[in-house]
């Protein structure tokens, strides 16, 4: 191999794109050095697990090589289809994905607004920095909290909701499975409304202070202020974050629904990644499993190129 | 401020202001509120706690609840592993992304193209969780402490960041080394390395917390072995215990903590861990605030 380079070092011009791969690898091979035991690292743990995409096509069994195994075709997929539990399950994700979407996205662009238009300034960065806090919290310990508020002896919500009178006895809020949604859709709020809405914030300070002033002159109240010039200035920004959030719409994990769930509300809590654990893990399913995850990737690629390509169409601008 | 001298605020801009005022202390009301209730109920005598009405201040105060946890070897174990995988986890984070990230910025490196690819793919995709489960257990890391440490080892979002801030270092400071016959390692380690700082500060915060938090691969990989628990994992194991639930989780995760839990009074129990458990992040937080601001907004635009 290191017989093409000499002759190809002569060409004084081209010497630099026509160099020989060998011979700019040996010159490079610090920089080899440094990125491939990590490239070797993300192959292993991001690339090898799609190859065991084949099991969902087998009937996988542990202790054989993934060739080895018994080819089935797409009878999982089928058995996927027709179980009825699979319906309950993607209605479910769907719920909880579409009512995070909305109040997930909306609410922090709502705070950021708001909390833009705070004069006081010490007030205003007490309220940012505290607004962060849940965000740097555990699952596990957010799920504490909100089974701690939600309680229905000395819970603060009931206790709340009694004082006002709107109810004369305790909701048990955490075993019907009626609340459940509203309860991970809070929860996620809760948690991240206020780390969420910093990209926001960033953006408005961009906005040229100059458009407030002519505004104002103009007559505009704080309102108009807000709908016609802070709203369209961060409408990309908005943009941007909707079409990656709606990539990810139904690769919602499910740690909150595993930590906030129950078997009282089960039918309302699983989600398909709960599923999945539940049959591959939990039954020893595993090639059933694993295509109900294939199933969660190729729906989430999916979105994720309509909201691309729709996003192209109006804004003429990609984000992959 | 010439905005509000210039122009008199009108009767609707008050009003505005009353309502947004407002808002912002139920928002602050309700994000510390349940902090300051569990902080109350751990320091509270915890027979006295069955009586109800703890809410911010504790009533009978104690640090009973504190010896109690700290007798549980679960509990201890779990902190030297939890600080553990935080060290090593971040470390590793730091390494592989800032090498990575060096490795990308140098545009005359061959395999750039390639590399940048290779990860950014990883950030649309994944094999989901069986395949990645039968990986590990073929790879015989079940039950290791690598698994908390190496297959989430490189992020290509951290790469991405890193590679970003290093583009905008001045470029003729790696030529003069250069020059000086330093070879590409020593430029990286004397000069990109401590120009860094700022990013690498950010990205510390983010995988520290992560580390700190995680649970879900105590529980699936290592739940069979007690002394690679995590704090995470025990609290877990101790608030699905006395819920009565906990789904799967509770036929795996029944240790000798959540059965004790159940005996003596389990609310100021599990408050003082769910403390034991936050205090850390509420620790460093304060201190990283500005680096983290500057590191979302960084991440967010270049992406």
């Amino acid at each position: 191999m290191k017989a093409v380079t000499p002759g190809e070092t002569k060409l004084h011009s081209t010497a630099k794109k026509k160099r020989g791969f060998w011979a700019t690898f040996k010159e490079q091979k610090v920089l080899y050095g440094m990125s491939i035991p990590f490239i070797i690292v993300v192959f292993i743990f991001s690339y090898m697990p799609v190859w065991g995409w084949l099991m969902a096509f087998q009937n996988y069994r542990p202790g054989k090589g993934i060739l080895e195994q018994k080819w089935v075709g797409f009878d999982h997929f089928v058995a996927l289809f027709s179980d009825e539990k699979f319906y309950q399950v993607m209605r479910n994700t769907l719920a909880m994905s579409f009512m995070g979407l909305i109040v997930g996205f909306t609410v922090p662009i709502l705070f950021a607004v708001l909390l833009n238009e705070i004069r006081g300034s010490v007030f205003k960065r007490t309220v940012q920095t505290i607004s962060y806090l849940p965000h740097f919290v555990s699952w596990v310990v957010v799920a504490g909290i909100v089974t701690k508020m939600l309680a229905v002896e000395g819970g603060a919500v009931n206790q709340l909701l009694m004082g006002l009178g709107f109810t004369d006895s305790p909701i048990s809020f955490m075993s019907k499975g009626s609340w459940f949604w509203t309860i991970v859709t809070s929860a996620e709020l809760w948690k991240t409304m206020g780390w969420n809405a910093i990209i926001y914030l960033a953006a408005i300070t961009g906005i040229d202070q100059e458009q407030f002033e002519a505004a104002k002159v103009d007559g505009a109240n704080r309102i108009r202020q807000i709908w016609h010039i802070t709203l369209p200035s961060i409408a990309p920004t908005v943009a941007i974050l909707l079409i990656m959030s709606i990539g990810h719409l139904i690769s919602i994990g499910f740690e909150k629904q595993f930590l906030l769930g129950n078997p009282l509300v089960v039918d309302y809590s699983e989600v398909l990644d709960l599923y999945a654990l539940n049959y591959g893990l939990g039954m020893g399913r595993f090639s059933f499993g694993t295509a109900i995850g294939m199933f969660n990737s190729l729906v989430s690629i999916l979105l994720l190129l309509l909201a691309n390509g729709a996003f192209k169409k109006f804004a003429k601008q990609s984000i992959m | 401020m010439a905005r509000s001298t210039v122009f008199k605020p009108t009767l609707g801009d008050r009003i505005f202001d009353i309502a947004n005022y407002t808002f912002m202390i139920v928002v602050l009301i309700v994000t510390l509120y349940p902090f300051l209730n569990v902080l109350a109920i751990s320091l509270n005598d915890s027979v006295d706690t069955v009586r109800g009405g703890i809410y911010i201040w504790p009533r009978e105060f104690t640090l009973e609840n504190y010896v109690q946890i700290f007798q549980y070897e679960g509990l201890l174990t779990g902190a030297k592993i939890s600080v553990l995988r935080t060290l090593v986890g971040t470390l590793l984070g730091l390494i592989s992304g800032s090498m990575l990230g060096y490795v990308l910025s140098r545009t005359e490196f061959q395999g750039r193209k390639f590399i940048s690819v290779f990860l950014a793919l990883t950030m649309y995709f994944s094999g989901g969780l069986i395949p990645g489960f039968i990986l590990i257990r073929d790879l015989n890391l079940m039950n290791t402490f690598l698994v908390y440490v190496i297959p989430g080892m490189v992020s290509a979002f951290n790469v991405f960041v890193i590679r970003s801030f290093i583009d905008g270092l001045p470029y003729s400071l790696q030529e003069s080394a250069k020059l000086d016959g330093a070879n590409d390692f020593t430029i990286y380690y004397k000069i990109i390395l401590p120009l860094c700082k700022p990013v690498l500060a950010t990205i510390a915060l983010f995988l520290a917390v992560g580390q700190w938090n995680s649970w879900l691969d105590t529980y699936l990989y290592n739940g069979q072995s007690p002394h690679l628990t995590t704090l995470q994992f025990e609290l877990m194991k101790v608030l699905s215990s006395t819920q009565g639930t906990g789904g799967s989780a509770a036929a795996v995760a029944q240790g000798n903590m959540a059965e004790l839990v159940k005996q003596v009074s389990p609310e100021a129990i599990k408050m003082a861990i769910t403390i034991v458990v936050t205090v850390p992040i509420l620790l460093v937080y304060p201190f990283l605030q500005k680096y983290f601001v500057k590191g979302m907004t960084l991440g967010a635009v270049k992406s």
